[in-house]
């Protein structure tokens, strides 16, 4: 690789990309050839930086400025005065929302500095698409000293040691699963790599494909070799197109340097990966159903009486492990067990990645030591709430896991704290809700998601998801009646036991959790017929407040229904029968005068 | 491609250190060559290339070559600062190529000071 001053790594994960990063490098690189500058800084694409609420983002290195919110229109200066002139250019770096003056380095940075990273340690430093720069950074070393210096069974004894969990959402351990796949002897075994990612909000597994693939190989490789596999599978969507682009791209190059195929590293060693795309249904991220659809079958979770490591995919020995799982495994190999078991609680070790959105400033993918407080992660690295807005509590655990209400926030997050407050880790969604968000409304939205992604084949989950809706969604309209709570809770529990797998057995919590913190906004929309949060449109009125009103006509010339009336320099007036509650007059009204009751 | 052994690991990871080690930014010396508009008139681009030509030429990998504004100096550019790990920054003024890359064996390379080429020690206090 050629030498050059400076390293400009722009960011090119999916939600830079869909920023436009790709048009920021073109305008980057003719800027630079413009000024002669080609020879001396170089462009970088890598994976996704974490800091997506920013995108699109770059980092200049080795001075480590972060730069973000780039535009086309503001490349010519910034080439100019800081690649040029060696002046770094204020006004694109990140000021934190309470101050004013901006903080250059990437280190000073909230968001960035209370982070730990093992499974995402590379991102942003490597270009995913170049397996040097990967090697460069310690990779594959860990594979090489499994290969030659260490035992199947050592193998897994180091990852026991460490008490890696799985990421993926149940949290079982790692090593035990290994061990137990290695026990049952059969000519063929299978590691799958579950990169089936359906979450709403959630970006983990797919942020770390896209940023430092060659991890996920290497993590595969050693699983394999621990339980005597010769077979890796990827099970990754088909929505997740720049993941598949640089996975397919990695495994090749490793293939060329000897690190997939026959006798890797000259041992008696045979690792080989295909990828297998899925079509996106949110049942197939469960083991047994994944394992269906890679058998041409309809995805269908099956009864789990024999283990998937004793009769998995083809009904041979399977490993199932999670990407961020299996990408943190060569760390543990390269570095020893004590290092990430050095870190984390109690029973949960090491590192978690979460997906922090919602109405938090800072969105964007952060890793964390396990055992980090709920209100850590949401205020000193997401910034707080958006808006100064009061914080009401945060979904963990995707569609299946619960609400937590503001007085946990001081929860250290780990396995069980998660699920002895009613909610779960999964595999690491995090959506943070303001005071303005409606907690039957989000139940709603949860059921909704759950009825549409039920396989159909358990009928306390295919009806009991779809009859919960029915009745969450009469709450919203004001139709709910004294026994709709009482009945939800019957519900959600008769669905929780008599489902098979996990989607259906975990269902219920987003709205049982909802119902344990927030009850009375249940009984505020069944006995007040009133959405407190102002969501529900049923039920809420938009009204102008003469006092407040400085008659600037703003809202009259922009609602869409024309229902705004009044004199010039009166205070306006909303016609309620014409009015159909899109709150466009509540966001254009500068003097707060528009009040939803 | 030849099939990799694991010392080949090593021997990618060391080629490739060059420039990875600049990401990291920590660098034996640095060398900030001056680049304010006044720079750049007298020659800061020259200067600037004849160094990124040294540190290809030579076997050095922590060397980190950065640019900066006009140190304030104008009459006395091209100028370059060089910042040896753990020592005062020197300033060099008036530069040529030819000096520049003296300066990068003698002084960078060898951490012998150019005294002839240099105007003073250490930084200006900021309060």
């Amino acid at each position: 690789m050629k030498n050059f001053r400076t390293h400009l790594m722009l960011c090119a994960g999916t939600g830079c990309v869909s920023n436009g990063s790709f048009r920021i490098k073109a305008t980057l690189e003719h800027e630079l050839a413009r000024h002669e500058l080609e020879d001396e800084v170089a462009v970088i694409m890598t994976g996704c930086n974490g800091f997506c609420a920013q995108g699109p983002v770059m980092t200049v290195l080795p001075e480590g400025i972060f730069y973000q919110l780039l535009t086309d229109e503001n490349i010519p200066r910034l080439v100019e005065e800081h690649f040029l002139k060696g002046r770094p250019v204020k006004k694109l770096m990140y000021a934190p929302p309470a101050e004013k003056a901006p903080i250059p380095l990437m280190s000073d940075i909230g968001f960035f500095k209370k982070q730990r990273l093992i499974a995402l340690r590379n991102r942003g430093l490597i270009d995913p698409e170049k397996i040097d720069e990967y090697i460069a950074r310690g990779g594959y070393k860990a594979l090489a000293k499994a290969l030659i210096s260490m035992s199947p069974l050592e193998i897994i004894e180091e990852i026991k040691k460490s008490g890696l969990r799985g990421r993926g959402g149940a949290g079982y351990p790692t090593g035990t699963k290994w061990q137990s796949a290695a026990r049952h002897k059969s000519d063929v075994k299978y590691i799958i790599c579950n990169a089936d990612e359906g979450d709403p909000g959630a970006f983990m597994d797919r942020s770390i494909i896209e940023g430092d693939p060659h991890t996920v190989i290497e993590g595969m490789a050693i699983a394999g070799r621990a339980v005597g596999s010769r077979h890796g599978l990827v099970y990754i969507r088909t929505e997740y197109p720049i993941a598949l682009k640089r996975l397919n791209l990695a495994i090749e190059q490793a293939r060329e340097y000897g690190l997939l195929g026959k006798g890797i590293f000259g041992t008696d060693f045979d690792f080989d990966i295909t990828v297998f795309r899925g079509a996106g249904a949110f049942v197939c991220g469960e083991s047994s159903a994944m394992r269906a659809s890679i058998q041409g079958e309809p995805p269908e979770p099956s009864s789990k009486h024999i283990h998937a490591t004793e009769k998995g995919l083809w009904e041979k020995p399977t490993v199932l492990n999670n990407v961020e799982t299996l990408a943190v495994v060569p760390e543990i190999i390269r570095r020893g067990a004590d290092f990430f078991a050095g870190i984390g609680t109690e029973k949960s070790k090491g590192t978690k990645v979460f997906a922090l959105v919602g109405k938090v400033k800072n969105t964007g993918l952060v890793e964390v030591p396990m055992g980090t407080t709920l209100r850590e992660i949401i205020f000193d690295i997401g910034g707080g709430i958006q808006g100064d807005r009061e914080f009401k509590a945060v979904q963990t655990g995707g569609p299946s896991g619960g609400c937590i209400p503001a007085s946990l926030l001081d929860l250290p997050v780990d396995f069980e704290s998660l699920t002895d407050v009613g909610s779960m880790m999964g595999s690491g969604g995090m959506i943070v809700m303001d005071e303005d968000t409606c907690m039957v409304d989000v139940a709603r939205y949860f059921l909704d998601f759950l009825r549409d992604e039920s396989c159909g084949k358990c009928t306390a989950c295919r009806e009991g998801t779809d009859v919960m809706y029915q009745i969450v969604t009469a709450i919203c309209e004001g139709k709910g009646g004294e026994e709709s709570i009482p009945m939800l809770e019957e519900l959600g529990q008769a669905v929780r036991d008599a489902s098979m797998c996990a989607l259906g057995t975990s269902a219920p919590n987003p709205l049982l959790s909802t119902l344990r913190y927030f009850r009375e906004e249940y009984e505020a929309h069944i006995r007040d017929r009133r959405c407190p949060a102002g969501v529900c449109k049923a039920l809420i009125t938009f009204t102008i407040d003469p006092i407040k009103c400085k008659a600037c006509l703003l809202c009259n010339k922009n609602c869409p229904q024309g229902a705004i009336s009044g004199e010039k320099k009166k205070p306006q007036t909303i016609d309620q029968a014409n009015c159909i509650k899109c709150g466009v007059c509540r966001d254009v009204c500068k003097f707060k005068a528009v009040t939803v009751t | 491609m030849e099939r990799l052994r694991p010392e080949d690991l090593d021997k990618i990871a060391e080629r490739m250190k060059k420039s990875m080690s600049l990401r990291e930014g920590a660098g034996k010396a640095r060398i900030a060559v001056h680049m304010g508009t006044c720079g750049i008139a007298a020659g800061a681009r020259k200067i600037m290339s004849a160094l990124l030509q040294c540190v290809d030429d030579s076997a050095v990998k922590d060397v980190i070559l950065t640019t900066s504004g006009c140190a304030g100096l104008c009459s006395r550019e091209p100028m370059i600062t060089v910042e040896l790990a753990g020592k005062a920054p020197v300033k060099y003024v008036d530069l040529t190529a030819e000096k520049a890359k003296r300066i990068f064996t003698e002084h960078v390379l060898n951490g012998r000071i150019v005294a002839e080429y240099a105007l003073a020690l250490g930084s200006e206090q900021v309060l």
